[in-house]
């Protein structure tokens, strides 16, 4: 689909739309809907859409592989690193409370840091499992 | 419309047809979500299961071949366990509450602190995301953990096929 230039321009233009819906809907969540495992299936799906409009190669050299697949456990420890901070901070695991002197304000840091988590950790796996199957046979542009 | 669309994926035997319809299928499901006020799970359904399973599908389509062979047996036996599987189901629903009773025990037991605790408490409007991401915070840190887990796997899985020799077709 390399050719098709309507399709190259209007995907050049809707992508930076595409990834700041999912920063909204990753830093809106707290208010609206949605969160960090919706915001981390919009950026894998912004990925996807930019490798079957430009060849999974091109889309390999915008997200390389070891970027991706540092993605899936970094958000995991992200999270978990979130955990044992309320611990260094004479809390318990997972307690937000004593992550800032103003006890909801240390809700509202936890939340959005495991948020954060989840998100890059979604996107990560979704990616890596579209990139292993679409490199299975030929790429997809062909 | 949603039995129709699952009545036509059962028949068809183009699997092309099946995988839109199935994401037609998200579709509405998402659309069903939204008017049960659970907007968060709509557009989950309708993001992962109307975006990337579709594509996963057809990526898979495109690996193995478009149409579905014919089955070899007439597979009675299954057909008659989930038949009675939703026959148990569907009795086991007329012992529930009434949809969005008051008084049924879900709105009795943590759900009152829930919805009079999020916001003075976490300073979090969407409650949902309170309870995901504060009151449960270990369930997610656990769902996350099986979604890197799940990657893992399937990394692990083509990985390994890859390097014994090509790209061998799929069973």
């Amino acid at each position: 689909m390399k050719r098709l230039l309507v399709l190259r321009v209007i995907a050049k233009e809707l992508i930076p739309f595409m990834l700041l819906f999912a920063l909204y809907v990753q830093f809106h969540g707290e208010l609206g809907p949605g969160g960090g495992f919706q915001a981390g299936v919009i950026i894998a799906a912004t990925v996807v859409f930019y490798a079957i409009i430009f060849g999974l190669p091109t889309a390999r050299k915008v997200v390389p592989d070891w970027l991706v697949e540092t993605m899936m456990p970094l958000g995991v420890l992200v999270y978990a690193g979130v955990g044992f901070a309320g611990l260094f901070l004479g809390g318990n695991y997972l307690d937000y409370f004593v992550l800032d002197a103003d006890p909801v304000h240390g809700q509202e840091r936890g939340v959005f840091w495991i948020e954060v988590g989840v998100a890059i950790t979604v996107a990560g796996v979704m990616l890596k499992i579209f990139y292993m199957f679409a490199g299975r046979g030929r790429s997809l542009d062909e | 419309m949603m039995a129709a669309t699952v009545a036509v994926m059962i028949v068809q035997r183009n699997l092309f047809a099946v995988v839109v319809l199935s994401g037609v299928y998200s579709f509405l499901m998402a659309t069903v979500l939204v008017a049960l006020d659970a907007v968060d799970v709509a557009m989950t359904e309708a993001s992962v299961g109307a975006g990337i399973s579709t594509v996963l599908l057809l990526g898979a389509l495109y690996l193995t071949g478009a149409t579905e062979a014919k089955p070899v047996a007439r597979p009675w036996l299954p057909l008659a366990v989930s038949l009675a599987t939703v026959g148990i189901l569907v009795y086991g629903t007329s012992d529930l509450p009434p949809f969005s009773d008051p008084g049924s025990p879900i709105f009795q037991h943590v759900e009152p602190r829930y919805v009079s605790g999020a916001l003075p408490e976490t300073g979090i409007p969407n409650i949902v995301t309170a309870v995901l991401a504060s009151y449960r915070g270990y369930d997610t840190l656990g769902e996350t953990t099986v979604v890197f887990t799940a990657g893992a796997g399937v990394v692990a899985l083509l990985r390994r096929r890859r390097g014994r020799g090509g790209a061998e077709a799929k069973p």
